[in-house]
C-alpha cells in the first residue's frame, strides 16, 4: 500500500521543474506540517506543564514556560485530596469506578460482539441484512433519543434492589450505579462490536467452517477452534475501540451516575474543573485532567494502529 | 458460554432429532438475546420518546396523550430571535457549528493528508500527532481548550507577555462568539481523524493512473484538482457522515469548554434537551427536541446505511 504512495509520491516530485522550486517547495510542505503539529500538540502541552508548576508560577508566568521547580505536588493533591463536589477524597475512587465500569462492559460487548458477527456472517438465516441493518442503525441514533426511558426503568431496577435488599439482604447488583453504567454501555455498544466483527467475518473463508461442520463440528466449536484463533486483530480492535468510548463516556454517566459516590471519571474530572468555591487551582485541574487522560493516551501510545482501524471500521460501513 | 458445546454422541433416538433441531435454531438463539436487546432499548426507547413527547410530561412522565403542544411550543420557539429563545439559540448554533466544524474539518483533513502524502520524513511522527486528540474525552480537552481561550490566563496572556498588549480574544466570554470557540476545539479534536481517512483514500488510488496523467503533463496541482480528489469522493461523503452525526451528536464538548456559555449561549439542541429533561423539568419539550435531533440524524444516516447494505448485498 505505502509503495504505490510513494511512487505517486516520486511521480508528483518528477513533475517539479528545476531544484530551486522544489527545494522551496519542500520548505512549504515542512513548515505548514510543523505549525499545524505545534497547534495539535499545544493543548497537551499546556496541560502536561502547568500540571508540574506551583500556583504562584501559573499565576506570574507564562503559559507556554516550562516549570521553572518541577512538582509532583498537583497529581498529588488530584489524585488524593482535591475535592469532587463536597467530598474531599481526591479522584481515585472515581477512577477505579471507571475501570469497574469499562472492564467488564467491554469484556461483555466483545463477547456478543463477536458471536452475533459470527452468525450474521457464518450462518446466515432469512433476514439477516435486515437484523444487521436495524444493529448498525442503532449505533448512530443520538442517545438523547433513549435517555430518558432508560433512566425511567434504571429507576425502577433501582427500587426493585432496595425491594430485594429488604427481602433477602442484598440487591444482587440492582440499583447499582457501576452496574447500570455496564448495562447501558453493553446495550449502546453492541451495534459497534457487531458491526466489528461481522466486516472482519465476512472476509473469512465460509469453505473452511463448511469443512468443518462436515466433520461434525458444531456451532460452538468452530466458534472457538476456528474463528477466534484468527480474530486477534479485530478483538483488539473492537476492545480499544469499547474502551475508549466508554472510558470517555460523559452523557451516560452524567444522567445515570452523575452524583455521589459511584461517579466515573469523566463526571468527576468536571466536577473538579467546575467547582467555584475559593481559589482555582489550575494545577490541581490540569493534573486531573492528565489522570483521566493517561488510560486511552495509553493505548492509543501502544496501539495507535489499531485504534485508527477501529475508528475507520465505525466509519467505514458495509 | 462455550460449556453449552454440543459434541456428546446422542444415543437415544428421539433426542438425535431434538438436537439437531437444537443445533440449527441455535445460531439463532445466540443472536436473539442481541437483537431483543437493541429492539427494546433502541427502537422500543425511541417509540417511548416519542410518546413522551405528545404528552405533558414535566418532572415526572406522564402517559396522558395531550397532543402535539411540545412540538407547537418549539415551532414557536424557533422563530422567537430576540430576544432569542433558548431553542432558537441552540439551533442557530447548530447550523454555524455544524457548518463549519464539517467544512473546516474536511478541507483541514484533506490539507494534512495530502502534505503527508509527499514523501515526508517523520510521517511516522506526525501522524500520531494529528490524530491523537480524537482518543480523549471531551471533558479533558475541554479543560485544556478552556484554560487556553480563557482571555486572564491562556493565549491573551501569553500574547501580552510577549509585547503584544492589543491581542484581544475574549470568545469565550462573549455570548455571540462563544460558539466559535467550540467550533476551534471541534475541529482540532476530529480533524486528524479526518486526515486519516483522507490519507487511506489516498493511499488506495491506482498509481497507474497517475502514471497516465503524468505522461500526459498534469502539472501536481491539476494532478489533485482533476483527478485525485475527484477520485476522493467515497471518502468525502464518509466523512461527512461521520462529520454529521458527530457534529449532532456533540455534547460534552460545550459542558466542558462553556458550561453552557454566558447565559446558554452555546447551547446544541443535544444540551437542551439534557437542560429541559433533567434541569428545567420540561420533559415533553425536552423529548420532542430529542425526537427531532434523531429525525435530523435519520434523514442523513438512513440513505447512506441503505445503500451500503444494498451494495453489499449484490
Amino acid at each position: 500500500m505505502s509503495s504505490v504512495a510513494s511512487s505517486a509520491a516520486g511521480l508528483a516530485h518528477h513533475a517539479h521543474p528545476g531544484n530551486r522550486g522544489r527545494w522551496i517547495n519542500r520548505v512549504v510542505i515542512y513548515s505548514l506540517l510543523l505549525i499545524f503539529a505545534i497547534f495539535y500538540l499545544a493543548p497537551l502541552f499546556v496541560m502536561l506543564v502547568t500540571s508540574f508548576k506551583t500556583m504562584d508560577e501559573i499565576q506570574n508566568g507564562n503559559m507556554l514556560a516550562l516549570p521553572q521547580s518541577p512538582t509532583f505536588e498537583p497529581w498529588v493533591k488530584a489524585w488524593g485530596e482535591t475535592c469532587v463536589g463536597l467530598t474531599c477524597a481526591g479522584i481515585k475512587g472515581y477512577f477505579w469506578n471507571s475501570i469497574k465500569m469499562v472492564v467488564p462492559a467491554v469484556a461483555i460487548s466483545t463477547i456478543l460482539g463477536a458471536l452475533n458477527g459470527y452468525v450474521l456472517t457464518k450462518w446466515r438465516f432469512p433476514g439477516h441484512t435486515l437484523v444487521f441493518g436495524l444493529m448498525l442503525f442503532a449505533c448512530f441514533i443520538p442517545f438523547q433519543s433513549v435517555l430518558l426511558p432508560m433512566a425511567t426503568i434504571l429507576g425502577s431496577l433501582g427500587r426493585f434492589g432496595v425491594t430485594l435488599q429488604d427481602a433477602t439482604g442484598f440487591s444482587f447488583g440492582f440499583g447499582n450505579s457501576t452496574v447500570n453504567l455496564v448495562f447501558v454501555h453493553v446495550v449502546y455498544g453492541l451495534g459497534f462490536t457487531t458491526l466489528f466483527f461481522r466486516n472482519y467475518y465476512e472476509a473469512f473463508p465460509t469453505e473452511l467452517v463448511r469443512a468443518a461442520q462436515v466433520d461434525g463440528a458444531g456451532f460452538f466449536q468452530i466458534f472457538r477452534r476456528i474463528m477466534l484463533p484468527s480474530s486477534l486483530p479485530i478483538i483488539v480492535v473492537t476492545v480499544i475501540y469499547q474502551f475508549t468510548n466508554i472510558w470517555n463516556d460523559f452523557l451516560f454517566a452524567s444522567a445515570y451516575a452523575g452524583t455521589g459516590d459511584a461517579m466515573p471519571m469523566t463526571v468527576a474530572l468536571n466536577n473538579v474543573v467546575n467547582t467555584s468555591t475559593g481559589v482555582v487551582e489550575y494545577n490541581v485541574n490540569m493534573a486531573a485532567a492528565m489522570i483521566a487522560a493517561v488510560p486511552t493516551l495509553l493505548v492509543y501510545i501502544l496501539a495507535g494502529r489499531y485504534f485508527v482501524r477501529g475508528l475507520m471500521a465505525g466509519a467505514v460501513k458495509g | 458460554m462455550s460449556s453449552i458445546a454440543t459434541t456428546q454422541p446422542v444415543s437415544a433416538r428421539p433426542a438425535v432429532s431434538f438436537r439437531t433441531r437444537l443445533q440449527d435454531a441455535l445460531p439463532r438463539i445466540v443472536l436473539a438475546p442481541s437483537f431483543a436487546i437493541t429492539l427494546v432499548f433502541v427502537y422500543g426507547f425511541i417509540l417511548w420518546t416519542v410518546y413522551l413527547s405528545f404528552t405533558n410530561s414535566k418532572t415526572f412522565p406522564s402517559y396522558d396523550l395531550t397532543g402535539p403542544r411540545a412540538y407547537e411550543r418549539l415551532w414557536r420557539w424557533t422563530f422567537e430571535s430576540d430576544p432569542p429563545s433558548s431553542w432558537y439559540t441552540s439551533i442557530v448554533n447548530m447550523g454555524i457549528f455544524g457548518f463549519l466544524y464539517i467544512f473546516i474539518c474536511l478541507a483541514l483533513g484533506l490539507l494534512l493528508a495530502i502534505l503527508l502524502d509527499q514523501k515526508i520524513r517523520g510521517e511516522g511522527v506526525l501522524r500520531p500527532i494529528f490524530l491523537y486528540p480524537m482518543a480523549l474525552s471531551f471533558i479533558v480537552t475541554g479543560v485544556a481548550w478552556k484554560w487556553f481561550l480563557d482571555p486572564g490566563l491562556g493565549l491573551e496572556q501569553t500574547l501580552h507577555q510577549f509585547g503584544w498588549t492589543s491581542f484581544h480574544f475574549d470568545w469565550i466570554k462573549n455570548k455571540d462568539f462563544v460558539i466559535y470557540t467550540v467550533v476551534i476545539a471541534g475541529v482540532w479534536q476530529a480533524s486528524g481523524f479526518i486526515m486519516a481517512m483522507f490519507l487511506a483514500g489516498l493511499r488506495g488510488i491506482d498509481s497507474e493512473i497517475m502514471k497516465a496523467a503524468q505522461i500526459d503533463g498534469a502539472s501536481p496541482f491539476q494532478l489533485y484538482r482533476r483527478i485525485i480528489i475527484p477520485l476522493l469522493r467515497p471518502v468525502f461523503l464518509s466523512a461527512f457522515i461521520v462529520l454529521a452525526h458527530m457534529a449532532i451528536k456533540s455534547y460534552d464538548l460545550v459542558v466542558a469548554l462553556t458550561s453552557g456559555g454566558p447565559g446558554g449561549s452555546a447551547w446544541l439542541p443535544s444540551n437542551f434537551m439534557y437542560e429541559y429533561t433533567f434541569k428545567r423539568n420540561e420533559m415533553a419539550v425536552g423529548s420532542a427536541s430529542a425526537v427531532i435531533m434523531l429525525m435530523t440524524i435519520s434523514a442523513i444516516i438512513v440513505p447512506y446505511l441503505y445503500s451500503e447494505l444494498k451494495e453489499k448485498a449484490r
